[in-house]
């Protein structure tokens, strides 16, 4: 066999845009081969929004309130189905691998954490995206939704700030299982779960108590649901959502270089500690 | 450091005094690496032999850089694995006792994962795929079969092939024949004496298996409780001891026979975890 060492001089940047193909093409592999499960999901997923929808529907009222209150809804319900299932996916980046046993061959490849993540993340995204896509077919062939001035381009600017910072938000999460195999990802699903409660999918945040209500400010969520729902249903532009806008921005520049300065630190502790491995 | 410079280097390992401890409970720490001192030159295989629990599985994963050791200077190709981790897994690959893959992905999906993830596209690592699948001797046809239908043998074999597609200069083998049906051991230790012949690879074999130490191994190292015992030929070992088999060579290195030591072994870890 002819030996090569042809990649080792490569230029680093393009073995890591390899390396961040690699994770996104695994992740397509992975979501090909549990593909019913993925079907699965996405079914459980379009009945539990158009539950939600229906319990729109059933607020009674006029035609039109009807078709507000469930167009408050079903936003909620796919932007929660979209933004979760980005932060599930980064969070489980380590549980996952050490599920499959696969953790300590991740670990010691030369590819970066950055490209790992990144990788994950932009899989999550386009994933999402097509999830999303699929649900609201399924949910307009149910609903008049009240989308007569929506903004989708404004809509769609905040759905993207968002997403950067879910994926921070997924980053700093995913770094659990690392100080804990055993617990760590149980302390992401509360981070999941609270997000939930915090955020006003459902409801607006005023109906929370008044000691919890700022604890929206700090989910990424809350601004873009907001946004968001302004868009599509009072058709308000982006510029005009500086509210909602600036405090994305600033979470989309804070939680990625955090979430991965802290996987960084979480990984050193799990090597010094002996925590990386799966069993053994 | 360059890849020609990595290449003129003359050791491929050297461990200086490594020590590792891992807590078990409050000031209650078991010591996997005691001042483990070796090297490893160009080309050469080093077999370590150890019961379970010795450290066999620590130090691979010291010199792979999965566990930051407490003591002592571990550098691969002159490279320091501590400060300079990244560049160190560059030129390393391993394959473990457990062929870790993603078991629903195909072979060959993992495979290009593998690849990629040492920077190695689509485009380079296919043919080299189908190279090495044949050298190997896996009927290609089964690479787009889920890995969890594949025997342990073939999935091991997978995992060399793995890692070969990378070209590592360090081969880091921990146990990789261990639970294998004695056709499949013999095919992976053919395949492990081909990359020796074949490739520009020098290789730390652990194992607890004595013939295939000797079989495979230019020098051989006596691992017990974290510490190196001994480390030379087996020829040399069996001088240095007056004995005349490796078994023999063990327990008067050690003063128990590597079953005892594995029973030993096995012991304390039960204890353990029924504290």
């Amino acid at each position: 066999m002819e030996i090569t060492h042809a990649e080792l001089s490569k230029p680093g940047w393009m073995r890591e845009m390899i390396a961040i193909w690699g994770y996104a093409q695994r992740n397509y592999f992975l979501t090909k081969r549990y593909f019913w499960w993925e079907v699965v999901w996405l079914v459980y997923s379009t009945m539990n929004a158009l539950t939600i929808g229906f319990i729109g529907v059933g607020f009674g009222g006029t035609s039109e309130q009807a078709a507000i209150n469930t167009t408050f809804l079903l936003i909620g319900t796919l932007l929660w189905s979209y933004l979760s299932m980005i932060f599930d996916l980064l969070s489980e980046t380590v549980s996952w691998e050490r599920w499959e046993g696969t953790i300590e061959y991740t670990f010691m490849s030369p590819a970066s954490r950055t490209s790992q993540l990144l990788g994950m993340g932009i899989y999550a995204v386009l994933y999402g995206i097509v999830r999303m896509i699929v649900m609201l077919g399924a949910i307009s062939l149910f609903f008049d939704m009240s989308l007569g001035d929506a903004n989708y381009a404004a809509a769609l600017g905040i759905l993207a700030i968002c997403s950067i910072s879910l994926v921070g938000f997924g980053m700093v999460a995913a770094v659990m299982p690392l100080l804990s195999p055993e617990k760590g990802q149980q302390v992401t699903s509360i981070f999941t779960a609270v997000l939930l409660l915090i955020s006003g999918i459902y409801y607006s945040i005023d109906v929370l108590p008044g000691w919890m209500q700022p604890l929206a400010n700090i989910s990424p969520v809350y601004y873009a649901l907001n946004g968001i729902r302004a868009a599509l249903l009072e058709g308000a532009s982006f510029t005009s959502q500086w509210g909602n806008v600036w405090p994305l921005l600033v979470m989309g520049g804070i939680f990625p270089p955090l979430g991965l300065w802290m996987f960084q630190k979480g990984e050193w502790y799990a090597k010094k500690t002996g925590r990386l491995k799966r069993s053994g | 450091m360059t890849l020609i410079q990595v290449q003129r280097a003359q050791y491929a390992l050297e461990l200086h005094d490594v020590g590792k401890r891992f807590k078990k409970k409050r000031n209650d720490y078991s010591y996997a690496l005691k001042g483990v001192s070796l090297s490893v030159t160009r080309g050469e295989v080093v077999g370590i032999l150890g019961p379970n629990g010795s450290g066999k599985s620590t130090l691979v994963r010291v010199v792979s850089t999965l566990t930051v050791p407490d003591a002592g200077i571990v550098e691969v190709f002159g490279i320091n694995a501590v400060e300079r981790p990244r560049e160190v897994q560059r030129y390393i690959n391993r394959v473990s006792v457990e062929a870790s893959f993603f078991k629903k992905m195909s072979s060959l999906e993992n495979l290009l994962f593998g690849a990629k993830l040492y920077g190695v596209s689509d485009r380079e690592s296919r043919p080299r795929i189908k190279q090495i699948l044949d050298e190997i001797g896996f009927d290609y046809k089964r690479v787009g079969e889920p890995m969890e239908h594949l025997s342990r043998g073939m999935q091991q074999k997978i995992a060399l092939a793995r890692a070969l597609l990378t070209s590592p200069m360090l081969m880091l083998l921990d146990e990789p024949t261990t639970g294998l049906d004695p056709r499949s051991k013999k095919d992976v230790q053919a395949l492990i004496r081909s990359i020796r012949k074949d490739h520009d690879s020098s290789i730390l074999l652990c194992t607890h298996d004595m013939g295939e130490a000797e079989e495979l191994c230019d020098r051989i190292g006596i691992l017990l409780n974290g510490e190196l015992v001994a480390i030379d030929t087996a020829d040399g070992l069996r001088q240095k001891y007056g004995t005349s088999s490796l078994e023999d060579v063990f327990m008067a290195a050690t003063g128990t026979t590597l079953e005892e030591a594995e029973f030993a072994s096995e012991s304390v870890e039960n204890a353990s975890a029924a504290d």
